[in-house]
């Protein structure tokens, strides 16, 4: 059985390849996040950050931190050689320009047809959307990188529950239980974790799941 | 003409039940002393704009600690329990708006522009309430512009006729903020006399600022 952390790096290791060479990226603080690390070789991704920066790099070292570049988090950070910073205005308009690729985004619930919550449970937390609506409306692509289920509960369903933060706007989910593709005949099981029975994966999912005839493991 | 004020005359332009934009992004590029200057001052019943509330101890949120706001208009509160706690327990109003809509509406409010048409929030809580125009066959939504009577930045460096550079990613919301507010308020780390920065490198145009603190080094 595989920890939290070990799970989330499986989750992020799978997500990084799919990011093309050549692209832009966005990533959510958090899971989302981890996938800077796992890169393929070879391949030159550029990382938006949408409080203003493009071309992220590595955490500073202690003794060499400036605290006015930091990332979406409010972290400090690095930035790479041809980087560059821009105000809100034009990050959000690179954002819902459709000028991102590719934005990596955490959810507490994902239905079939792609729709997300991801910002808000009435009552309990309300953190806000920040720049999630932007992104899932403006990025080309929409990857939810995620555990599987909230403590056995299921998280992909027929239809959320939770406040929306947009509608139809999921392209791909990657979980430790497998890499689901959302299509208009619902949620398709494309890779599996060894790990896991496909039985359970159905059984963890709140939706029917599609398997895919060309199947594979998660590599 | 000299820009150049004290903390305590700064705090005396701010009004109890004043709309306020402040600068920054998780109290980065905040303008932090002019902050604790407000707090200082004890003002009541202030309208926030800002992207998020920052920490308990660091940024606006300092703010929201001092119970100084009626209302918050921001994209994200997450980091400051103290915003949510004031929230859940119907304190303090709290709209939360899509930062890409927020930037926008600010920029509508100082460039004289009725509004701005967004795709972001259709289907969601967001559109609540507000109009649906179809352009060339797509829906967006019209979202309003905003304005403040005082907008409270940050800024790198200025120089004393309010022009004004930044570092790293302190600009965020500074530049569009100092448009779309009837007074500006900057509070700049270093001050330096008119024409030691190149107007190559200005960000902000000082026309758009009124005041300017002295901030210093952390």
């Amino acid at each position: 059985m595989m920890d939290k952390q070990e799970m989330q790096e499986f989750i992020a290791r799978r997500v990084a390849q799919e990011l093309q060479d050549g692209t832009l990226v966005n990533l959510g603080i958090g899971l989302p996040a981890l996938v800077a690390n796992f890169v393929p070789e070879g391949r030159s991704v550029l990382f938006q950050s949408e409080n203003g920066l493009i071309g992220l790099g590595p955490t500073p070292a202690d003794d060499n931190i400036d605290l006015s570049i930091t990332n979406a988090g409010g972290k400090p950070v690095t930035v790479l050689p041809g980087g560059c910073f821009f105000n809100s205005a034009i990050s959000f308009g690179i954002i819902r320009g459709g000028h991102v690729d590719v934005t990596v985004l955490g959810a507490l619930q994902v239905s079939e047809k792609g729709d997300i919550a991801n910002y808000m449970i009435p009552g309990k937390m309300v953190p806000g959307m920040g720049g999630a609506m932007d992104l899932l409306n403006g990025a080309k692509k929409v990857i939810v990188a995620m555990e599987h289920t909230a403590k056995g509960a299921p998280k992909l369903l027929t239809e959320c529950t939770l406040p929306l933060t947009a509608v139809n706007a999921v392209d791909l989910i990657v979980t430790e239980m497998g890499v689901i593709e959302v299509t208009y005949e619902g949620f398709v099981l494309t890779e599996y974790n060894p790990y896991f029975p496909i039985e359970e994966i159905k059984a963890a999912t709140g939706a029917p799941l599609i398997i895919s005839s060309a199947l594979k493991q998660m590599v | 003409m000299n820009k150049l004020i004290t903390y305590e005359e700064a705090a005396n332009l701010v009004r109890n039940g004043d709309t306020i934009m402040v600068g920054g992004f998780l109290a980065v590029g905040t303008p932090e002393k002019l902050i604790d200057a407000l707090i200082a001052k004890g003002l009541q019943e202030l309208t926030l704009i800002c992207n998020d509330t920052g920490f308990v101890d660091r940024g606006v949120g300092k703010m929201v600690v001092a119970k100084m706001f009626t209302k918050i208009m921001a994209s994200h509160i997450g980091t400051n329990r103290e915003t949510g706690r004031q929230l859940l327990e119907g304190e303090t109003e709290v709209e939360l708006i899509p930062q890409g809509t927020l930037i926008e509406q600010i920029r509508a409010g100082g460039f004289g522009l009725g509004g701005v048409l967004t795709k972001t929030g259709l289907g969601t809580e967001v559109e609540k309430g507000k109009m649906i125009i179809n352009i060339n066959g797509e829906d967006y939504l019209l979202e309003k512009p905003l304005r403040a009577n005082v907008a409270l930045l940050y800024a790198e460096k200025a120089d004393e006729s309010g022009n004004l550079t930044y570092h790293g990613t302190t600009r965020n919301f500074n530049p569009y903020m100092g448009a779309a507010a009837d007074l500006v308020i900057v509070e700049a780390k270093e001050i330096v006399k008119v024409g030691e920065i190149s107007p190559d490198d200005v960000i902000v145009p000082g026309i758009f600022v009124d005041h300017i603190v002295y901030g210093g080094a952390e």
